[in-house]
Formats: C-alpha cells, structure tokens, sequence
C-alpha cells in the first residue's frame, strides 16, 4: 500500500504525487515561516499591501515592508490606524485592478469583519494570510483557529496549510483561483499561528521567474477609472440582492475545480501537491479515520505510523478547502471508514464547531451512517501530542460501539475547573 | 444589469432607484408662510426639493418622508401628513 493513497476514491492525494515525481527539493534554505510567506507574496507581485501589525502575523509583515525598502518589490505598502482600515484600503485598491495582499489573525481578523463581507460581495479577489490565532477573553496569543472558523460565512474561500511549504504554495496558488473570472473571491491562507508562522524549518522559497509564468498579471475586465465612472457595491434592493448572494455561492462551488485544476498546474511547474481539497494519510484501509486541518496533521501522521505499526488501522483526511467545503470529495473519502473522529481548534459555543457540524452535514443525505464524533483541542495554544491522539484513537475505537459523546474537550484540565 | 461586482452600477443610478415609495409621512407646504430661505432645499438629505414658479416643492417620486424639511422650515411652513394611500 502506498503512503496515502486512497485507492477507492478518485481523488488524486499528495503522497500519491511524491510517489511519482519526487519533490523538487534542490534549493531548499532553512528560513522562518513568516519569511517564507513574505518571499512567497513578493513573488506574487502584488500592487497594494496594507496591514496592521498584529502578533503572530507582524513578521510576514515586516518582512514585506523590508522588501518594499530594499526595492526587492514595487508595491505600495500602506502602514494604515487600524485592521478595518487595512482591508478597507484594499477594498478601494482592488476594485481599481490593483492586485492587494493583507495578512492579520485573530482580534484583527475580527475588526475586520464587516469589510470582509465587502471584499467578497464586490467580488474582489484579495488575498490574506490568517495566521491563526485564539480570540480573548481571556486574552491569548497563542495559535487556535477559531478567528477564521468563526469567519467560515463571510464569502471567501479559506484554505488550511499543514507546514511552511505549503503555506508558501498556497499562497501564489491562491491568487491564481482568486484572480479567475469564474471565482473572482477573496482568499484565506490560513497558518496556524507561531507554530508554522515562527518555525524555522527548510523550504523551497519560490523561484520568481517560474511564478512570474503560473500566475499571469491581474487583468479585471471591470475597475474604477474616471474616464469610465461606475460604483462597486451599490445598493441592491430585495428585488435584486438574493441574486447576489447566489452568485457567490456559485462561484464557491466553481473553485471546487479550480482549486483542484490549480493544485495540478502547480505541480507541473514546480513539482510539488499537498492534494487540492483533500490529502489522505493511510486512509484507504483504515477503521479509525481521523479528519482535522493545519499543522497539527504532522503530529497525528506520527501517530499513524506508530499505530499502524501496532497493526491499529488509523488513517487521516486533511481538509485543506475548508470553504468552499468538499463535500463530494469528503464523501469518496470517507465511505469505508468503520468510525470518523473530527480534531480542531476551535469550538462553537453553543453547538459544537465548525468541521464537526459541517461533515456531519455533508454525510447526513449521503449512504454514509459511520458514526462521527468530533473534539476540540490544542485551544490557546495548548500543544496537542501524540499521546493525545492516541486517545482520540482509543475514543473513536468505542464510538464505533456505540456513541457516548458526540463532541467534547480532548485535553480538560478537569482539576483547575 | 451588471451583477459582477457586487452590483456594478453607471453613474447617477440614484435617479433609477426612485425611493417615494419607502415614504410613510407627506410633506405638505403651505407657501404663504414660506420665506424663500432655501433651508429645506439645502437640508433635504435626497436633494428632492426644488424651486418651480418661485415655489418650493418636493419631488414626491424620491421624498422618502424624512421629515427634514418640516424640522429645519423656521417658519413652519412644512406639515408631514400621514399619506393614506
């Protein structure tokens, strides 16, 4: 069996491409994170870039603006009072062709929240790289995702890194789904905050020329221009706004392919694929499948590897499309598992959250009846081992008997209660 | 109509979009008290009201009924009527 293949679905997996064509690895520098993404952004030539500093994203942004003073890159960069502002800027620079970039997390993302739905409605395609922080109260810095979970219905689409590399890959292939005349949607790159944004680890940085040939310049067929006087985002009465919204919900059902047909090309330029909306992990056989997002997936692969060696058949399924959510590709994915056990970093209050609900949504009309049960963990920046995911594991085991708890907290402190 | 965009509109839809309809309250003028001091005209958050012959008068098809008028008339000149319709 190979590493990750999921032989009973169609969905083309990562570990499956490494097989075949190995990763292009010959330049590889050990660099931080936020550098990675910065040189990456560099590489995607944006026109605009306007943020606020705001911890763990402040270095991606430092970087940028050294850049910008170096003259590595002719952007404008907007140092702006405030998040809202920042994104508001782009709002502006956006609708006049210029390609934009921003990056915040947590407290930030939130100030931002009534312009995101702006960027979306007007069908800007902004990129920004979120990276993932725990909301206060209590005040955290410490890497969660519920600041981009909790933003899931704002209209751009949202895709989850596991490591550097792909950050920094998701990144020029964002701006390629983003910028296409079907979707014309804004894009989260989300990277799980400190974890992947201060890590120092090797990565490929991208090479400029080859960027230069997959993502071609930004050409809108609409922009502001004196010469040509229009509104973006006008008002819309009842008679007119349902379309609106329908047509972003199309056009997220569109990236479907797109972020799969991106995930491909970029593979044919530079010899890397993390999968398009899914990636599996010894999925194809196992009893126990894990689903989760982000960095955590290199902790529960080690796990894997020490389960599957004790003759336990886990298996895992990344979600790395978190919006427009894969629902068809999850159901391939999912169908001869004995037990589904959903892992994240973030909760809704009130219900249980985000990935949990939203498989279960997904496999509710389908021939699926596996039992799903769902944990919230690594909270705050709570450190999630491999001893967790052993109990995750060993929970999962004795759902598939019968569900006792449909979602809970893995890792409690139940004496500090 | 444009649906790209969030709604992609030409200059002056505004005179499209005839909001009259939104209206609750009528300003009513009585002209022999009116001055000529312009405020409601100036006031007027729609631009609506306009000199004819001298007079002042509100262009009913976008005069959403805010009142404006009738609060700044210093001589007051401006009733809102409930409209029946």
């Amino acid at each position: 069996m190979s590493k990750g293949s999921d032989g009973k679905a169609s969905q083309k997996m990562a570990s499956q491409a490494y097989g075949q064509k190995p990763a292009k690895t010959a330049n590889m520098k050990v660099v931080e994170g936020s550098y990675a993404v910065a040189h990456a952004v560099m590489c995607c030539r944006p026109d605009v870039i306007s943020a606020y500093p705001i911890t763990p994203q402040t270095h991606i942004v430092e970087h940028l603006s050294q850049m910008v003073a170096d003259g590595e890159i002719d952007s404008e960069f907007l140092t702006v009072d405030s998040e809202f502002s920042a994104l508001s800027v782009l709002v502006g620079s956006s609708a006049c062709g210029a390609r934009c970039y921003s990056s915040t997390t947590s407290q930030g993302l939130a100030l931002m929240y009534e312009v995101l739905y702006n960027v979306s409605g007007m069908r800007l395609p902004v990129v920004m790289n979120i990276a993932n922080r725990a909301m206060g109260a209590p005040l955290n810095i410490w890497n969660d995702q519920q600041d981009a979970i909790g933003a899931r219905d704002v209209g751009w689409l949202q895709i989850y890194a596991e490591d550097v590399q792909e950050s920094v890959d998701a990144t020029l292939q964002a701006y390629k789904i983003a910028e296409d005349p079907d979707i014309r949607l804004p894009i989260m790159v989300c990277m799980d905050g400190f974890i992947l944004t201060h890590v120092y680890e090797p990565v490929e940085l991208l090479d400029k020329d080859l960027s230069r040939e997959f993502l071609p310049p930004y050409r809108p067929e609409h922009i502001l221009d004196p010469k040509h006087p229009k509104t973006f985002g006008a008002f819309a009465d009842p008679s007119t706004y349902t379309e609106f919204r329908y047509q972003q919900f199309e056009a997220q059902k569109k990236a479907l392919d797109k972020i799969e047909k991106v995930a491909a090309e970029f593979e044919e330029t530079f010899g890397r694929y993390y999968g398009g909306l899914l990636d599996s992990y010894y999925a194809e056989d196992a009893e126990v499948v894990i689903v989760t997002l982000g960095s955590v997936i290199g902790t529960i692969k080690d796990a894997i590897d020490a389960l599957r060696s004790e003759g336990k058949k886990v298996g895992l399924i990344k979600v790395r499309s978190y919006r427009p959510f894969p629902v068809e590709a999850l159901r391939k994915s999912l169908k001869d598992a004995s037990v589904i056990a959903v892992l994240e970093k973030d909760v809704s209050i009130g219900s249980e959250a985000g990935l949990l609900t939203d498989l279960k949504a997904a496999l509710y009309n389908s021939q699926i009846r596996t039992p799903v049960i769902g944990f919230a963990a690594g909270l705050g920046g709570r450190d999630i081992t491999i001893k967790d995911i052993r109990r995750l594991v060993e929970k999962a085991e004795a759902a598939a008997k019968g569900i006792e708890s449909e979602f809970e907290f893995l890792t409690l402190r139940k004496e500090i209660l | 109509m444009e649906t790209k965009a969030g709604r992609l509109v030409d200059p002056c839809s505004s005179q499209i979009t005839k909001t009259g309809a939104w209206r609750t309250f009528v300003p009513v003028f009585d002209h022999t008290k009116c001055i000529k001091c312009s405020l409601c005209e100036i006031y007027c958050p729609e631009g609506c009201i306009h000199q004819e012959e001298g007079l002042f008068i509100p262009d009913l098809d976008y005069c959403k009924g805010c009142s404006v008028c009738a609060h700044e008339c210093p001589q007051r000149a401006i009733t809102m009527i409930l409209e029946e319709k």
